[in-house]
């Protein structure tokens, strides 16, 4: 026997109750991890390298509409090659009332951006030319069963029609899929013409759009672009905000709310319970056992050493189950990462690890710190005769 | 006379409670020979454990001098008091007081971790120890699956492993019935016969006298007659 193996059998003593503890760490340090890597997602700055496209929203928010008409100057800019812009419709799935992520577009200018798209050139064509013409990703079709050629109801939750109706009725005229495993995880969107829904919308509503997607020419300087752009729009009516796709898609998660309060918010709840339930287990597990304790020192062991075996105890419980859950996090990051086609990367970076050792040390002071005082300060006459 | 162990001289103890002053021990004088086996007797609250805790060095006194075996371990600080117990002397409980979550075994061990020796020269020690106390083929036992005299065995063991010239021990019969405390008993007496332990126990047991050496009466905080 070694004193790590007194510490654990100690550990152990009662062993549900100590599972039981050991999980509740488990979940928070698998809660922490998970939020402080979104966290980080939503704090990390702007990153350009290797950016293809660049989405231009307006300033205040992606909400808030910009004109088509900026198209032509945006296409001048040097260096962008093509413009398309997409607008959210708010569609719904009536039979099941599911929201749909669909957008109104330009087919042409759409698919000119996204080469990563595939579907065959007629229904491209077809799209284009049907006013009516919807296409959807592959797994929205599977999901749904839709066949090209039949008709799709869907009712918009922003926008109805001239006659009144939320009920619109489109054409299915094509189905695409994603050129890599990556975006064919993403075909679950939805998408209609722009000039259809300019017409048949109940306001009137002509030529808005929430955002344009530029594609830059190979080697483009996308920061130096998306500068010019904001630039170009400063002081007019519709000023604007110029990032990156994945910049775009992270701001697009920010309007939710300030994410990183919200984080910091719920591992304070978390952290706090966790010390009342692991301090109240390790006062316990003290208190219950002062006798033994006052026959360590009775043996010799100093009261140094006492303390110590009770901080070391906290330490374990803590180490044990923060690892453990922080893995977990790891994994279900990984996860995360694999199911959104990398969209977010949900990975533990050194920063999180850093700080959940830091937490984990913390936690164990903060848990066994009394408890280890007390039993350092245990007089051994006092305690052996269970005073 | 051979020369002393455990020499007490004019001790008193004074325990506060609360604003209280509790007078256990009033200038008490006590010389005890190496190789002795001294049982400790008196009334219930007449200081006997008090005078044993500060024998064994678990307590300091008030005012007086303790030497055991030549050191003065009334002025020693509770650091240096501790080295000095895991060296010096082995206690022994009335409730046996083993680590329950530990083995025999490991239970014997416990005190051989405050010294250097290797894990296979504490092995061989506890082997020794459990081999003495006939419980050798109880070294994997947890002590809540063994009798109450086989705990107070290993404890006794544990007590030993160390090889303390001095034994202290506070009612080791108290909990134990007429055969099995004549067990323990027997085997103390071994120690002391054939290990050369210099051995202190308090007692209620009219019947520990028949195996001590001499017996001291211990009334009000003062000795009584010292009976041959
Ligand atoms: N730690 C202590 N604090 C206060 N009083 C104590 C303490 N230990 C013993 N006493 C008191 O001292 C007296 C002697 O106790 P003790 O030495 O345990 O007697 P015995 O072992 O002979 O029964 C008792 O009155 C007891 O209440
Ligand atoms: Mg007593």
């Amino acid at each position: 026997m070694t004193r790590t193996g007194f510490v654990i059998a100690n550990l152990f003593r009662k062993r549900v109750r100590t599972i039981l503890t050991l999980l509740s760490v488990i979940m928070a340090f698998l809660l922490f991890g998970l939020l402080q890597s979104v966290n980080s997602v939503f704090s990390s700055g702007a990153d350009f390298v290797g950016a293809t496209r660049l989405f231009v929203q307006a300033r205040v928010s992606f909400t808030t509409a910009l004109p088509v008409s900026m198209v032509p100057k945006l296409e001048a800019i040097p260096g962008v090659v093509r413009v398309a812009y997409q607008q959210w419709f708010g569609g719904v799935w009536l039979p099941t009332n599911t929201p749909l992520i669909m957008f109104t577009l330009d087919p042409q200018r759409y698919h000119d951006v996204y080469p990563e798209w595939k579907m065959p050139e007629d229904q491209w064509q077809a799209f284009e030319h049907t006013r009516t013409g919807l296409i959807v990703g592959r797994q929205l079709a599977q999901q749904y069963g839709w066949k090209v050629g039949q008709k799709v109801p869907i009712s918009s939750n922003i926008w109805p029609q001239k006659n009144g109706s939320k009920a619109w009725q489109f054409d299915l005229v094509g189905i695409f899929d994603g050129k890599d495993a990556d975006w064919q995880k993403r075909t679950n969107l939805a998408f209609i013409q722009q000039d259809y829904f300019d017409e048949a919308n109940q306001f009137g509503i002509k030529g808005r759009t929430n955002f344009f997607i530029l594609k830059l020419a190979p080697g483009a300087n996308a920061e130096a672009i998306s500068k010019t752009v904001d630039a170009m729009f400063e002081n007019s009516p519709d000023e604007t905000k110029t990032q990156t796709e994945k910049d775009f898609n992270i701001s697009f998660v920010k309007q939710i709310g300030d994410i990183g309060l919200i984080v910091r918010w719920i591992l304070f709840a978390v952290f706090f319970t966790l010390l009342l339930v692991v301090g109240n287990t390790m006062a316990q597990s003290v208190r219950e056992r002062i006798p033994e304790l006052a026959v360590l020192k009775t043996l010799g062991f100093s009261d140094g050493s006492v303390l110590g075996f009770v901080l070391a105890e906290a330490f374990a419980l803590v180490l044990l189950g923060g690892l453990v859950g922080l893995t977990l996090a790891s994994i279900a990051g990984a996860m995360v990462e694999k199911q959104t086609g990398g969209q977010f990367l949900l990975e533990l970076d050194r920063g999180v690890w850093l700080l959940g050792v830091a937490a984990i040390v913390l936690m164990s002071l903060a848990v066994g710190g009394l408890p280890a005082l007390r039993a350092r300060r245990l007089k051994i006459v006092d305690a052996l005769a269970g005073r | 006379m051979s020369e002393p162990m455990v020499q007490v001289h004019n001790v008193t103890k004074v325990y506060e409670r609360g604003k209280q002053q509790v007078e256990v021990l009033h200038g008490l004088t006590l010389d005890i020979p190496k190789g002795d086996f001294v049982a400790l007797m008196g009334p219930s609250g007449s200081g006997k454990t008090t005078l044993l805790n500060l024998i064994g060095g678990l307590d300091k006194p008030t005012s007086g001098e303790i030497t055991v075996g030549g050191n003065r371990i009334d002025q020693l600080g509770s650091g240096a008091l501790a080295r000095w117990r895991a060296h010096n002397v082995g206690f022994v409980f009335q409730f046996y007081n083993l680590m329950p979550v530990l083995s025999a075994e490991a239970n014997v061990e416990l005190p051989l971790l405050l010294t250097k020796l290797s894990a296979a020269q504490r092995r061989k020690n506890v082997a020794v120890a459990l081999e003495v106390v006939g419980l050798a083929d109880r070294a994997k036992h947890k002590p809540r699956e063994l009798s109450g005299g086989q705990e107070q065995r290993v404890a006794i063991a544990r007590a030993l492993v160390s090889d303390p010239q001095l034994l202290v021990c506070d009612e080791p019969t108290g909990d134990l019935d007429r055969k099995t405390a004549d067990e323990i008993l027997g085997l103390l007496q071994v120690l002391n016969k054939e290990h050369g332990k210099t051995i202190v126990i308090v007692t209620h047991d009219p019947k520990a006298a028949e195996f001590a050496q001499r017996t001291l009466h211990l009334e009000k905080g003062q000795l009584l007659e010292q009976a041959a």
